[in-house]
Protein backbone atom coordinates (compact mmCIF):
# COMPACT_ATOMS: atom_id res chain seq x y z
CA UNK A 1 0.00 0.00 0.00
CA UNK A 2 2.74 2.44 0.94
CA UNK A 3 4.48 1.49 -2.31
CA UNK A 4 1.40 2.57 -4.28
CA UNK A 5 1.14 5.80 -2.33
CA UNK A 6 4.79 6.52 -3.11
CA UNK A 7 4.23 5.92 -6.85
CA UNK A 8 1.14 8.12 -6.81
CA UNK A 9 2.80 11.00 -4.99
CA UNK A 10 5.93 10.79 -7.15
CA UNK A 11 3.86 10.93 -10.35
CA UNK A 12 1.83 13.89 -9.12
CA UNK A 13 5.03 15.68 -8.06
CA UNK A 14 6.57 15.10 -11.50
CA UNK A 15 3.40 16.34 -13.23
CA UNK A 16 3.50 19.66 -11.38
CA UNK A 17 7.23 20.21 -11.86
CA UNK A 18 8.54 22.35 -14.71
CA UNK A 19 7.89 20.48 -17.95
CA UNK A 20 5.68 18.00 -16.17
CA UNK A 21 2.61 18.62 -18.31
CA UNK A 22 0.01 19.76 -15.76
CA UNK A 23 0.28 23.42 -16.77
CA UNK A 24 0.69 22.59 -20.45
CA UNK A 25 -2.58 20.65 -20.51
CA UNK A 26 -4.46 23.47 -18.80
CA UNK A 27 -3.06 26.08 -21.22
CA UNK A 28 -3.96 23.85 -24.17
CA UNK A 29 -7.49 23.44 -22.79
CA UNK A 30 -7.81 27.22 -22.51
CA UNK A 31 -6.48 27.73 -26.02
CA UNK A 32 -8.91 25.25 -27.60
CA UNK A 33 -11.81 26.90 -25.80
CA UNK A 34 -10.77 30.41 -26.84
CA UNK A 35 -10.51 29.28 -30.47
CA UNK A 36 -14.10 28.04 -30.28
CA UNK A 37 -15.16 31.38 -28.87
CA UNK A 38 -13.45 33.22 -31.75
CA UNK A 39 -14.90 30.83 -34.30
CA UNK A 40 -18.48 30.99 -33.05
CA UNK A 41 -18.78 34.75 -33.28
CA UNK A 42 -20.75 37.28 -31.26
CA UNK A 43 -24.29 36.03 -31.88
CA UNK A 44 -26.08 36.09 -28.50
CA UNK A 45 -26.91 32.69 -27.03
CA UNK A 46 -24.87 30.75 -29.58
CA UNK A 47 -21.95 30.09 -27.24
CA UNK A 48 -24.00 29.05 -24.23
CA UNK A 49 -25.70 26.36 -26.32
CA UNK A 50 -22.44 24.66 -27.33
CA UNK A 51 -20.51 25.42 -24.15
CA UNK A 52 -20.77 21.96 -22.60
CA UNK A 53 -19.74 20.09 -25.79
CA UNK A 54 -16.81 22.49 -26.27
CA UNK A 55 -15.57 22.12 -22.71
CA UNK A 56 -16.00 18.36 -22.73
CA UNK A 57 -14.15 18.01 -26.05
CA UNK A 58 -11.43 20.38 -24.91
CA UNK A 59 -10.92 18.50 -21.65
CA UNK A 60 -10.79 15.21 -23.54
CA UNK A 61 -8.18 16.49 -25.99
CA UNK A 62 -6.11 18.07 -23.24
CA UNK A 63 -6.08 14.85 -21.23
CA UNK A 64 -4.96 12.91 -24.32
CA UNK A 65 -1.84 15.10 -24.50
CA UNK A 66 -0.26 13.43 -21.50
CA UNK A 67 -1.87 9.97 -21.58
CA UNK A 68 0.75 8.31 -23.77
CA UNK A 69 3.43 9.20 -21.21
CA UNK A 70 1.72 7.48 -18.27
CA UNK A 71 3.83 4.34 -18.68
CA UNK A 72 6.20 5.39 -21.46
CA UNK A 73 8.17 7.87 -19.34
CA UNK A 74 8.79 5.13 -16.77
CA UNK A 75 9.60 2.61 -19.49
CA UNK A 76 12.24 4.86 -21.04
CA UNK A 77 14.19 5.54 -17.85
CA UNK A 78 13.91 1.99 -16.50
CA UNK A 79 11.61 2.78 -13.60
CA UNK A 80 8.76 0.73 -15.05
CA UNK A 81 10.90 -2.39 -14.50
CA UNK A 82 11.46 -1.30 -10.92
CA UNK A 83 7.77 -0.67 -10.26
CA UNK A 84 6.63 -3.90 -11.91
CA UNK A 85 9.34 -5.95 -10.21
CA UNK A 86 8.37 -4.56 -6.83
CA UNK A 87 4.60 -4.84 -7.29
CA UNK A 88 2.91 -8.15 -6.74
CA UNK A 89 -0.49 -6.98 -7.95
CA UNK A 90 0.09 -5.09 -11.16
CA UNK A 91 -3.59 -4.10 -11.33
CA UNK A 92 -3.15 -1.80 -8.33
CA UNK A 93 -0.11 -0.20 -9.97
CA UNK A 94 -2.23 0.66 -13.03
CA UNK A 95 -4.85 2.13 -10.72
CA UNK A 96 -2.28 4.26 -8.88
CA UNK A 97 -0.80 5.51 -12.14
CA UNK A 98 -4.23 6.31 -13.61
CA UNK A 99 -5.30 8.15 -10.47
CA UNK A 100 -2.04 10.12 -10.49
CA UNK A 101 -2.72 11.07 -14.12
CA UNK A 102 -6.17 12.29 -13.13
CA UNK A 103 -4.77 14.46 -10.34
CA UNK A 104 -1.78 15.68 -12.33
CA UNK A 105 -3.38 16.25 -15.72
CA UNK A 106 -7.18 16.31 -15.47
CA UNK A 107 -7.76 18.07 -12.15
CA UNK A 108 -5.96 21.24 -13.38
CA UNK A 109 -8.46 21.29 -16.27
CA UNK A 110 -11.37 21.17 -13.85
CA UNK A 111 -9.82 23.98 -11.83
CA UNK A 112 -9.80 26.39 -14.78
CA UNK A 113 -13.17 25.22 -16.14
CA UNK A 114 -15.20 27.86 -14.22
CA UNK A 115 -13.16 30.62 -15.88
CA UNK A 116 -13.62 29.13 -19.34
CA UNK A 117 -17.30 28.44 -18.68
CA UNK A 118 -17.82 32.08 -17.73
CA UNK A 119 -16.19 33.06 -21.04
CA UNK A 120 -18.73 30.82 -22.82
CA UNK A 121 -21.69 32.46 -21.02
CA UNK A 122 -22.56 29.27 -19.14
CA UNK A 123 -25.16 30.00 -16.48
CA UNK A 124 -25.61 26.53 -15.01
CA UNK A 125 -22.04 26.13 -13.72
CA UNK A 126 -22.60 23.39 -11.14
CA UNK A 127 -24.18 20.78 -13.43
CA UNK A 128 -21.31 21.25 -15.88
CA UNK A 129 -18.68 20.87 -13.16
CA UNK A 130 -20.52 17.88 -11.69
CA UNK A 131 -20.56 16.14 -15.07
CA UNK A 132 -16.81 16.74 -15.52
CA UNK A 133 -16.03 15.61 -12.01
CA UNK A 134 -18.02 12.38 -12.35
CA UNK A 135 -16.97 11.56 -15.92
CA UNK A 136 -13.35 12.64 -16.16
CA UNK A 137 -11.89 9.76 -14.09
CA UNK A 138 -13.02 7.51 -16.94
CA UNK A 139 -10.71 9.48 -19.27
CA UNK A 140 -7.65 8.66 -17.16
CA UNK A 141 -8.71 5.07 -16.54
CA UNK A 142 -9.59 4.15 -20.14
CA UNK A 143 -6.57 6.14 -21.26
CA UNK A 144 -4.32 4.05 -19.02
CA UNK A 145 -5.31 0.98 -21.07
CA UNK A 146 -4.12 2.71 -24.23
CA UNK A 147 -0.94 3.86 -22.50
CA UNK A 148 -0.23 0.32 -21.28
CA UNK A 149 -0.76 -1.10 -24.78
CA UNK A 150 1.53 1.35 -26.56
CA UNK A 151 4.37 2.33 -24.19
CA UNK A 152 7.16 0.46 -26.04
CA UNK A 153 6.33 2.21 -29.32
CA UNK A 154 7.72 5.47 -30.53
CA UNK A 155 5.13 8.06 -31.51
CA UNK A 156 2.68 6.34 -29.23
CA UNK A 157 0.74 9.58 -28.80
CA UNK A 158 -1.16 9.33 -32.10
CA UNK A 159 -1.75 5.63 -31.63
CA UNK A 160 -3.21 6.13 -28.14
CA UNK A 161 -5.58 8.73 -29.56
CA UNK A 162 -6.72 6.42 -32.35
CA UNK A 163 -7.10 3.42 -30.04
CA UNK A 164 -8.74 5.16 -27.12
CA UNK A 165 -10.60 8.02 -28.82
CA UNK A 166 -13.63 5.93 -29.81
CA UNK A 167 -13.89 4.54 -26.27
CA UNK A 168 -14.28 8.11 -25.00
CA UNK A 169 -17.53 8.54 -26.98
CA UNK A 170 -19.87 7.33 -24.20
CA UNK A 171 -18.11 9.63 -21.72
CA UNK A 172 -18.69 12.67 -23.95
CA UNK A 173 -22.27 11.69 -24.81
CA UNK A 174 -23.35 11.18 -21.20
CA UNK A 175 -21.16 14.03 -19.96
CA UNK A 176 -22.69 16.68 -22.20
CA UNK A 177 -26.12 15.10 -21.62
CA UNK A 178 -25.68 15.40 -17.87
CA UNK A 179 -24.58 19.02 -18.17
CA UNK A 180 -27.58 19.85 -20.40
CA UNK A 181 -30.03 18.04 -18.13
CA UNK A 182 -28.61 19.79 -15.09
CA UNK A 183 -28.99 23.15 -16.80
CA UNK A 184 -32.72 22.37 -17.20
CA UNK A 185 -32.97 21.74 -13.47
CA UNK A 186 -32.52 17.96 -13.24
CA UNK A 187 -31.20 16.73 -9.89
CA UNK A 188 -28.17 14.56 -9.26
CA UNK A 189 -30.23 11.39 -9.78
CA UNK A 190 -30.99 12.18 -13.43
CA UNK A 191 -30.23 9.35 -15.89
CA UNK A 192 -27.33 10.92 -17.87
CA UNK A 193 -25.32 11.67 -14.73
CA UNK A 194 -26.06 8.19 -13.38
CA UNK A 195 -24.98 6.60 -16.67
CA UNK A 196 -21.85 8.74 -16.65
CA UNK A 197 -21.07 7.49 -13.14
CA UNK A 198 -21.66 3.95 -14.41
CA UNK A 199 -19.10 4.47 -17.19
CA UNK A 200 -16.55 5.72 -14.66
CA UNK A 201 -17.20 2.80 -12.30
CA UNK A 202 -17.05 0.30 -15.15
CA UNK A 203 -13.68 1.65 -16.28
CA UNK A 204 -12.50 1.55 -12.66
CA UNK A 205 -12.87 -2.24 -12.83
CA UNK A 206 -11.84 -2.89 -16.43
CA UNK A 207 -8.86 -0.53 -16.76
CA UNK A 208 -6.65 -2.13 -14.06
CA UNK A 209 -7.29 -5.63 -15.44
CA UNK A 210 -6.71 -4.69 -19.08
CA UNK A 211 -3.80 -2.37 -18.30
CA UNK A 212 -1.98 -4.97 -16.19
CA UNK A 213 -2.43 -7.60 -18.91
CA UNK A 214 -1.04 -5.19 -21.51
CA UNK A 215 2.02 -4.37 -19.36
CA UNK A 216 2.77 -8.05 -18.75
CA UNK A 217 2.51 -8.72 -22.47
CA UNK A 218 4.73 -5.77 -23.40
CA UNK A 219 7.46 -6.61 -20.88
CA UNK A 220 7.57 -10.29 -21.85
CA UNK B 1 22.51 -3.34 7.68
CA UNK B 2 22.57 -4.19 11.37
CA UNK B 3 20.84 -7.58 11.55
CA UNK B 4 21.38 -8.54 7.92
CA UNK B 5 18.75 -9.34 5.33
CA UNK B 6 16.57 -12.47 5.57
CA UNK B 7 18.36 -15.59 4.37
CA UNK B 8 16.81 -16.55 1.06
CA UNK B 9 17.89 -19.27 -1.37
CA UNK B 10 16.91 -18.78 -4.98
CA UNK B 11 16.75 -21.86 -7.19
CA UNK B 12 16.13 -22.03 -10.93
CA UNK B 13 15.31 -25.47 -12.32
CA UNK B 14 15.37 -26.23 -16.03
CA UNK B 15 14.62 -22.63 -16.95
CA UNK B 16 14.26 -21.79 -20.63
CA UNK B 17 14.00 -18.25 -21.86
CA UNK B 18 12.93 -16.48 -25.04
CA UNK B 19 13.53 -13.00 -26.35
CA UNK B 20 11.05 -11.51 -28.79
CA UNK B 21 9.46 -14.94 -29.24
CA UNK B 22 12.78 -16.62 -30.17
CA UNK B 23 14.17 -19.19 -27.76
CA UNK B 24 17.53 -18.06 -26.38
CA UNK B 25 18.56 -20.61 -23.78
CA UNK B 26 17.18 -23.72 -22.13
CA UNK B 27 17.89 -26.04 -19.25
CA UNK B 28 19.43 -23.48 -16.92
CA UNK B 29 19.87 -24.90 -13.41
CA UNK B 30 21.18 -22.35 -10.99
CA UNK B 31 21.10 -22.00 -7.26
CA UNK B 32 22.00 -18.93 -5.26
CA UNK B 33 22.41 -19.52 -1.54
CA UNK B 34 22.75 -16.85 1.18
CA UNK B 35 26.25 -15.40 1.15
CA UNK B 36 26.93 -16.41 -2.42
CA UNK B 37 27.99 -14.19 -5.32
CA UNK B 38 27.65 -15.71 -8.75
CA UNK B 39 29.00 -13.97 -11.83
CA UNK B 40 26.98 -14.63 -14.95
CA UNK B 41 29.24 -14.83 -17.97
CA UNK B 42 28.47 -15.32 -21.62
CA UNK B 43 28.83 -13.74 -25.02
CA UNK B 44 26.51 -10.99 -26.22
CA UNK B 45 23.14 -12.54 -26.94
CA UNK B 46 23.71 -15.54 -24.68
CA UNK B 47 20.64 -14.52 -22.67
CA UNK B 48 22.15 -13.06 -19.51
CA UNK B 49 19.69 -10.16 -19.35
CA UNK B 50 16.79 -12.43 -20.33
CA UNK B 51 17.68 -14.82 -17.49
CA UNK B 52 17.95 -11.99 -14.95
CA UNK B 53 14.57 -10.60 -16.01
CA UNK B 54 12.99 -14.03 -15.67
CA UNK B 55 14.51 -14.55 -12.22
CA UNK B 56 13.29 -11.09 -11.18
CA UNK B 57 9.77 -12.04 -12.22
CA UNK B 58 9.57 -9.42 -14.97
CA UNK B 59 9.07 -12.06 -17.64
CA UNK B 60 7.82 -15.62 -17.48
CA UNK B 61 10.12 -18.54 -18.32
CA UNK B 62 9.13 -20.60 -21.38
CA UNK B 63 9.87 -23.70 -19.29
CA UNK B 64 11.09 -24.55 -15.82
CA UNK B 65 10.48 -22.95 -12.45
CA UNK B 66 12.06 -20.45 -10.08
CA UNK B 67 11.76 -20.82 -6.34
CA UNK B 68 12.59 -18.57 -3.44
CA UNK B 69 13.06 -20.46 -0.18
CA UNK B 70 13.44 -18.90 3.21
CA UNK B 71 11.57 -17.43 6.15
CA UNK B 72 8.24 -15.72 5.51
CA UNK B 73 8.43 -12.03 4.74
CA UNK B 74 5.58 -9.98 6.21
CA UNK B 75 3.69 -13.20 6.76
CA UNK B 76 3.98 -14.53 3.20
CA UNK B 77 6.47 -16.93 1.61
CA UNK B 78 9.23 -15.00 -0.22
CA UNK B 79 8.71 -14.24 -3.91
CA UNK B 80 10.76 -12.47 -6.55
CA UNK B 81 8.85 -9.27 -5.72
CA UNK B 82 9.55 -9.39 -2.00
CA UNK B 83 12.98 -11.06 -1.87
CA UNK B 84 14.87 -9.69 -4.88
CA UNK B 85 15.87 -6.39 -6.39
CA UNK B 86 16.67 -6.03 -10.09
CA UNK B 87 19.09 -3.48 -11.56
CA UNK B 88 18.77 -3.42 -15.33
CA UNK B 89 20.72 -1.55 -17.99
CA UNK B 90 18.75 1.59 -17.13
CA UNK B 91 19.09 3.09 -13.70
CA UNK B 92 15.46 4.03 -13.18
CA UNK B 93 16.25 7.40 -11.62
CA UNK B 94 13.86 10.24 -12.43
CA UNK B 95 15.84 13.00 -14.15
CA UNK B 96 13.95 16.01 -12.77
CA UNK B 97 14.16 14.74 -9.18
CA UNK B 98 17.22 15.19 -6.99
CA UNK B 99 19.43 12.29 -5.94
CA UNK B 100 18.00 12.54 -2.40
CA UNK B 101 14.41 12.56 -3.66
CA UNK B 102 15.07 9.50 -5.84
CA UNK B 103 16.55 7.66 -2.86
CA UNK B 104 13.64 8.69 -0.65
CA UNK B 105 11.17 7.47 -3.27
CA UNK B 106 12.89 4.09 -3.48
CA UNK B 107 13.02 3.78 0.30
CA UNK B 108 9.26 4.31 0.44
CA UNK B 109 8.67 2.03 -2.55
CA UNK B 110 10.46 -0.85 -0.81
CA UNK B 111 8.71 -0.16 2.48
CA UNK B 112 11.80 1.24 4.21
CA UNK B 113 10.57 4.76 4.67
CA UNK B 114 12.73 6.90 6.90
CA UNK B 115 15.75 4.63 6.55
CA UNK B 116 18.76 6.97 6.67
CA UNK B 117 20.72 6.81 3.44
CA UNK B 118 23.68 9.05 4.26
CA UNK B 119 25.71 5.88 4.64
CA UNK B 120 24.53 4.57 1.25
CA UNK B 121 25.48 7.84 -0.42
CA UNK B 122 28.88 7.84 1.23
CA UNK B 123 29.66 4.30 0.16
CA UNK B 124 28.79 5.10 -3.45
CA UNK B 125 30.56 8.50 -3.55
CA UNK B 126 27.23 10.32 -3.86
CA UNK B 127 27.44 12.45 -0.71
CA UNK B 128 28.12 15.71 -2.54
CA UNK B 129 25.49 15.08 -5.18
CA UNK B 130 22.42 14.81 -2.94
CA UNK B 131 20.70 17.94 -4.21
CA UNK B 132 21.64 17.53 -7.85
CA UNK B 133 18.84 16.57 -10.27
CA UNK B 134 19.54 13.04 -11.49
CA UNK B 135 19.43 14.26 -15.10
CA UNK B 136 22.61 16.31 -14.55
CA UNK B 137 24.68 13.35 -13.34
CA UNK B 138 27.31 11.71 -15.53
CA UNK B 139 26.76 8.17 -16.79
CA UNK B 140 28.98 6.67 -14.09
CA UNK B 141 27.35 8.76 -11.34
CA UNK B 142 23.92 7.67 -12.53
CA UNK B 143 25.04 4.05 -12.43
CA UNK B 144 26.15 4.51 -8.83
CA UNK B 145 22.77 6.03 -8.02
CA UNK B 146 21.12 3.03 -9.69
CA UNK B 147 23.12 0.68 -7.50
CA UNK B 148 22.21 2.70 -4.42
CA UNK B 149 18.67 1.40 -4.95
CA UNK B 150 19.84 -2.16 -4.26
CA UNK B 151 21.27 -1.00 -0.92
CA UNK B 152 18.19 1.07 -0.05
CA UNK B 153 15.81 -1.76 -0.95
CA UNK B 154 17.05 -4.06 1.81
CA UNK B 155 16.28 -7.04 -0.43
CA UNK B 156 18.49 -10.09 0.14
CA UNK B 157 18.78 -11.27 -3.48
CA UNK B 158 20.46 -8.80 -5.83
CA UNK B 159 20.05 -9.36 -9.58
CA UNK B 160 22.51 -6.97 -11.23
CA UNK B 161 22.92 -6.44 -14.96
CA UNK B 162 26.29 -4.84 -15.77
CA UNK B 163 26.43 -3.00 -12.43
CA UNK B 164 29.82 -1.40 -13.16
CA UNK B 165 29.02 -0.17 -16.69
CA UNK B 166 30.55 3.29 -17.35
CA UNK B 167 32.15 3.41 -13.87
CA UNK B 168 35.74 4.48 -13.21
CA UNK B 169 37.97 1.94 -11.52
CA UNK B 170 37.67 3.27 -7.92
CA UNK B 171 33.88 3.16 -8.27
CA UNK B 172 33.95 -0.32 -9.77
CA UNK B 173 36.19 -1.50 -6.94
CA UNK B 174 33.78 0.03 -4.43
CA UNK B 175 30.87 -1.77 -6.07
CA UNK B 176 32.73 -5.06 -5.67
CA UNK B 177 33.27 -4.21 -1.98
CA UNK B 178 29.60 -3.43 -1.54
CA UNK B 179 28.53 -6.69 -3.15
CA UNK B 180 31.04 -8.53 -0.98
CA UNK B 181 29.72 -6.86 2.18
CA UNK B 182 26.13 -7.65 1.16
CA UNK B 183 27.01 -11.32 0.73
CA UNK B 184 28.99 -11.38 3.97
CA UNK B 185 25.88 -10.23 5.82
CA UNK B 186 23.83 -13.13 4.42
CA UNK B 187 22.60 -11.63 1.16
CA UNK B 188 23.39 -12.96 -2.28
CA UNK B 189 24.05 -11.51 -5.71
CA UNK B 190 23.85 -12.68 -9.31
CA UNK B 191 25.91 -10.37 -11.49
CA UNK B 192 25.87 -10.37 -15.29
CA UNK B 193 29.03 -8.68 -16.48
CA UNK B 194 31.81 -8.69 -19.02
CA UNK B 195 34.19 -6.91 -16.66
CA UNK B 196 36.44 -8.74 -14.23
CA UNK B 197 34.83 -8.68 -10.77
CA UNK B 198 37.22 -8.85 -7.86
CA UNK B 199 34.98 -10.84 -5.55
CA UNK B 200 36.51 -13.27 -3.09
CA UNK B 201 34.88 -16.67 -3.35
CA UNK B 202 32.84 -15.77 -6.42
CA UNK B 203 31.49 -18.51 -8.60
CA UNK B 204 31.07 -18.11 -12.34
CA UNK B 205 28.08 -19.38 -14.26
CA UNK B 206 28.58 -19.60 -17.99
CA UNK B 207 25.69 -19.19 -20.37
CA UNK B 208 25.58 -20.09 -24.03
CA UNK B 209 22.81 -19.37 -26.47
CA UNK B 210 21.04 -22.31 -28.08
CA UNK B 211 23.14 -23.44 -31.03
CA UNK B 212 26.36 -21.85 -29.74
CA UNK B 213 29.14 -24.05 -28.48
CA UNK B 214 29.38 -23.54 -24.70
Amino acid sequence: MSALVSVFSRDVELAFRAGGGAAQGAVFFGLVTVMFVFGTGPEPGALARVAAPILWTGALLASLLSLDRVFQADFEDGSLDILVQRTETLEFLVLAKAFAHWVGAVLPLLVITPVLAAMLNVEAMWPLLASLLVGSPALSLIGAIGAALTFPLRRANVLVTILIGPLFAPVVIFGTGAAADGALGAGFGAPPLMLLAAVSLFSLIVAPLAGAAAIRFNLQ
Amino acid sequence: MPSGPPRITMTARGVAGARGGRPVFEGVNLSLAPGEAVVLRGANGAGKTTLLRILAGLAGPSAGAIEFDGPDMNGDPPTAATASVYLGHLDGAKGPMSVDRNLAFWAQLYGRRGAPFDDVKERLFLSDLGRRPAATLSAGQRRRLGLARALVSGRPVWLLDEPTASMDSPSAARVAEIIQAHCASGGSALIATHEPMALAGERAFRMAAIGDAP
